[in-house]
Formats: structure tokens, sequence, C-alpha cells
């Protein structure tokens, strides 16, 4: 091929010229496809939250109504900017509507509360986390329960020496005879007791929340077994704290009681 | 009159000849004819090695790093200065919320928020002056990036490789009103889940998601089948600062009398539509404001070899 023929863009084969009404009627086609295309993600984008395959812990003071919760939230994420622990996360794709939604995973970062004046809710400039709430009892992000009975320390009877999570966790608690405004790492902060009560010693909420009771059927015997009462607010400190792995105490999210499955 | 036909053309009507062009807007076209001396060969010789300037490129590109950066170290670095995404914010602890975002929530949550509203028409009144879709080309993160594989899609289109396939611009007036609709109705903010904008915006504030698979998927579809497909054809949040913008004071002029109708402004252009005067013969006055639907890119103004198109103030040129 010569040099002059080659330089010249070459379209391979000649388009058809379409009448001006026959285009007019493509592009209308392809505006309508696409517009489908587009309203068609609506079933698949309902999917995780219709099905319940992604039930969530909420933030503080989180609209109650899993649905209400997504319809007013505008998903920018302000309230995971101001968390001092950093326990909001936002939801990926696969959460459907749920996508850009907080959400909170007590296990590797409870709400521990440092922040006194719950700022996520402060945050919130939709009210998809309700303002009216002013103190931290007043939070339901769900409720705890004693999911692995077997398998607690203090039902067994033992104590337990160390750090809670291991050397290589990055959640943090705030540790109140250690600094009443900063959380620690827990990773730096190591246990010595003879019965392991972690779970009821660090909840935020105190004793109408959490507390243990002598174990009856032992009779007296030096077993306790952890009792949620009706203060729990399901922050997820005692998730988050408990030693054996998976936690023996786990957060059900509040979305979770809606529906029965 | 031609104002509102203008809003007309954004909303998705095709633009048409005008039906009385001015006096001096006819001396002009005439004198273009040969009748009164401006040779259009001669002018088009003059400027063919014109020099490819990049300046309001580079000024706009550096403002939307720039704010998007902010965005990112006010929450990397604590500086908190913008904080939030583009769906709603706080700039110093005044709130700031995208409208279309804004009146979907309150749409699917039947609820007026306060601070949405606020942070609404805080937006509104800003870039209600400067251009209500100065925000896309701007501030918009998505703009950038189908900016860029926009050129992709140039390269192949040169090598014969891919056609732009263009859709009726009508559909994204229709999608703006369904996207509330089914907000009002289900509760479910769809477009909030698809819109790319939130997505970027959050992936650079919060770090990378799956969603930026997406954003991938529909720059693809922008590169082999319809260019600048989302910014033309879907984004509510566009049209809604274009009709927020559509009585701005700062704008692109076109001035007929120096124009030479080659035609390098249309090719540039995001929305093409909006310089339908610069058409040989279609100007109906000699000096015109280019449509609500232009993002004020500038694209227009660097690449004019006369200078016939340029950033005004309205208001402000009379007065100074």
């Amino acid at each position: 091929m010569s040099g002059i023929a080659s330089k010249g863009p070459k379209p391979r084969r000649r388009r058809r010229r379409l009448s001006r009404r026959e285009e007019a009627r493509r592009r209308f086609l392809r505006a309508t496809l696409v517009s489908v295309a587009l309203l068609a993600t609506w079933p698949l984008a309902s999917v995780p939250v219709v099905r319940r395959l992604r039930i969530r812990l909420r933030p503080p003071g989180a609209l109650q109504g899993e649905q209400r919760f997504l319809a007013a939230c505008i998903k920018c994420g302000q309230c995971v900017q101001v968390c001092p622990v950093q326990a909001i996360a936002l939801a990926d794709l696969f959460d459907g509507y749920g996508h850009g939604a907080p959400y909170i995973d007590a296990r590797a970062q409870a709400c521990d509360f440092s922040c006194d004046a719950l700022s996520c809710i402060l945050a919130c400039p939709t009210g998809a986390l309700r303002h009216d709430l002013n103190a931290k009892e007043e939070v339901r992000i769900g409720t705890a329960r004693l999911a692995r009975p077997d398998a607690c320390l203090a039902r067994r009877g033992e104590g337990f020496r160390g750090l809670a999570r291991g050397a290589g966790f990055r959640g943090r608690l705030r540790y109140e005879e250690i600094d009443r405004w900063t959380a620690q790492p827990v990773a730096e902060y190591a246990y010595d007791v003879d019965l392991c009560d972690l779970c009821v010693r660090e909840c935020p909420i105190g004793e109408s929340a959490l507390r243990l009771e002598p174990d009856a059927a032992e009779g007296g015997a030096r077993r306790m077994t952890p009792v949620v009462g009706e203060g729990c607010v399901g922050c997820g400190v005692c998730e988050m704290i408990c030693p054996e792995e998976p936690a023996c105490i786990a957060v059900d999210p509040s979305a979770a009681a809606e529906v029965p499955a | 009159m031609s104002w509102l036909s203008d809003v007309g053309v954004m909303l998705g009507r095709a633009p048409r000849k005008p039906r009385a062009i001015s006096d001096t807007a006819e001396l002009f076209h005439g004198r273009k004819r040969g009748k009164g001396g401006v040779n259009i060969t001669v002018l088009l010789e003059e400027i063919a090695g014109a020099r490819k300037v990049h300046t309001w490129r580079n000024r706009r590109w550096a403002v939307l790093i720039g704010v998007n950066l902010l965005f990112t170290l006010s929450f990397w670095l604590d500086i908190q200065i913008l904080e939030g995404s583009l769906t709603a914010s706080r700039l110093l602890g005044f709130h700031l919320a995208d409208p279309y975002s804004s009146l979907l929530v309150m749409l699917a949550d039947r609820h007026v928020a306060v601070n949405l509203v606020i942070g609404t028409v805080t937006v509104l009144l800003f870039w209600g002056l400067v251009g209500g879709r100065s925000f896309c080309s701007w501030v918009c993160p998505y703009h950038l990036v189908a900016e860029l594989s926009e050129k992709w899609h140039e390269w192949l289109a040169r090598r014969g490789r891919v056609v732009d396939h263009t859709l009726h611009r009508g559909v994204r007036s229709v999608l703006w009103v369904l996207f509330a609709l089914l907000a009002l109705a289900t509760g479910h903010t769809l477009f909030l889940t698809l819109n790319p904008i939130g997505i970027l915006s959050r992936a650079l504030v919060y770090g990378p998601s799956l969603a930026l698979l997406w954003v991938l998927l529909l720059l693809l579809f922008e590169v082999f089948y319809a260019k600048r497909a989302w910014c033309r054809y879907v984004c509510p949040i566009g049209l809604t600062y274009g009709v927020i913008g559509a009585a701005a004071p700062v704008r692109v002029e076109y001035n007929l009398e120096s124009c030479a109708h080659e035609g390098e402004c249309r090719k540039v252009c995001e929305v093409p539509h909006v310089l339908e005067m610069t058409i040989k013969g279609r100007a109906a006055h000699a000096r015109m404001d280019v449509g609500p639907d232009c993002t004020r890119c500038g694209l227009c103004v660097d690449i004019c070899p006369t200078e016939s198109l340029r950033f005004q103030v309205k208001g402000l040129d009379e007065l100074l």
C-alpha cells in the first residue's frame, strides 16, 4: 500500500444513508430502549431489600422500618465522617437500594458512644437518623442475644487473661479509666479476670442492658450467664469485645424483627 | 420568547430555524454570502493554522480536581472544610445538597427535610448565578472521566471502528419524571443507586467500591455505542441544574459578525444543539446567548478560531 493512500481514515464499508425520518425513528427507539434498560434495574435493586438478603445494623437513630430508612437516606456519608471510632461504613452495590447507605459491622467496630453526643445523628442532613433522640439510652440499633451459650466463658466458669481480640484487631473502645474522651485500641488493653465478664464490663449502658446472673442450673457454682435486659440499645460493644471466635453474644438488627422470617 | 424555546430545546425539542432574523443579523448573513466583502474561503484560510489553546479546559480541570480533592482531604486529613459527598455535604458547617437527590429523598420519604431544603436553596442561589450546568463541567467527577473516555471514542471513530449512535434527547426529561414518580410511588430512590456521580464522589472520599464497575460499564457504553450518553441523554441531576441556571448571567455569548461558520465548536461540544446558531444562516441576532443546556465547559471558547464565542457575565459587562 502506498503511503499516501493509507493516510486518511477509511471507513470499512459504506453505511446506507438513512432518511431523516428513519434516523429520527431510530433515535426514538434507542432512547426508549435505554430508558427501559435503566428502569429494569428497579426489580433487580429491590431483591436484596425485599428478600432481606442483607439485614444490617444501622447507625443510632436510624428510622425504624428498613424501607423508610433507605428512602430517607441521601447516601452522602456524613455520618461516616463524624464517627470518632469509625464504626460506620457505606454499603456497596449488592445492597440494592441500600447501596451507599450506612451500616455498622459491630464485630469489627461497635458503636461505643465515645462521641457522647450522637454525632452521626447530628450530621445527618435528611432525618434518616432521627434528630429527636437525645441520649444513647434512647437508641435502638438492635438487641443483643446470647448466640452461642455453650461457648460462653462465663457460663463455663472460666476466666480470661490477655487481649480480647488479639494483637491484630483494629477496633477501638473507650476505656473510661484510661481516657474519658478518647477511644483506645482494644489490641492495647490486656484483661485479667477470674471469671470472664468482658461483655458486661464494657457495656456502655450498664445493668439495665446486660448483667451477669448466677446460672440457676448449677446451683450456686461459679458459673454465670449474661442476661440481656430491656435497656439494651444494640450498640454491639459486647459482640465486639467477646474473646470467643465467633462471638458468643451478637446483636440482632432492629430491621430483623420487622418481618417474621 | 427565544429564551423559552431554548429551555424547550434543553428538555428535548429539536432546535428549529428562526422565524424572524433581525436586520443586523441579516446584514452579516448577507456579507458572508458574498454581498458585502467578507469572503468565507479567505477567512477560513486565514484561520487554518490557528493556535490550539486549552485555557478554559485547564482552568476547569483544576477547579474540578480541586473541589473533589477538598472533599477527600476534608475527611482524610480531618480538615473538615467540605464534609460529605456530592449528594449532600457541609461547607464549613453550612448545608449543601444536590437538588434532584434531595427531591427524590423527600418524595420517597414523603417528608420535607429542613436541612435539605436549606442545602438546596444555597446550591440554587449559587448555581443560579454562575450557570446551572456549570456544575457538570466544573465539579462533577463523572464529567471528567466521561470527557477523557470521549477521547478514546474519537480515536476509534476516526479509524471507523465505532459510530456514535444518537438518542432522542427528550429521554432525559422523561427519565427525570419517571425516577421522581418511582420514588413517590414506591419509596425507592432507584436513581441514587444508579447515580455514577454519587458512586464516584463516595469512592473518592470513602474508598473504592464494587459499584465503580457500574460506572465503568456506563463509560464503555459511551465509548462504543453512544457518545457522552449519560450526560446527554440520562442525567436528571444535569437537567435539574440546567433548569436552575436557565436565567444565569454567566454564559457563553456568540458573535455572528466574526464567525466563520466552520463548525469547530459543534464538534467539541457535549451538547451541540445549543450551538445551532453557529450554523451558517441560522443566527437570528448579531449577538446571541448560548442556551441553558450549555455546561460552560469552555471547549468552544478555546477552539473557536475567530474568538466568536466568549464567556460573558450579563449585566456586569454593561456596568464596567
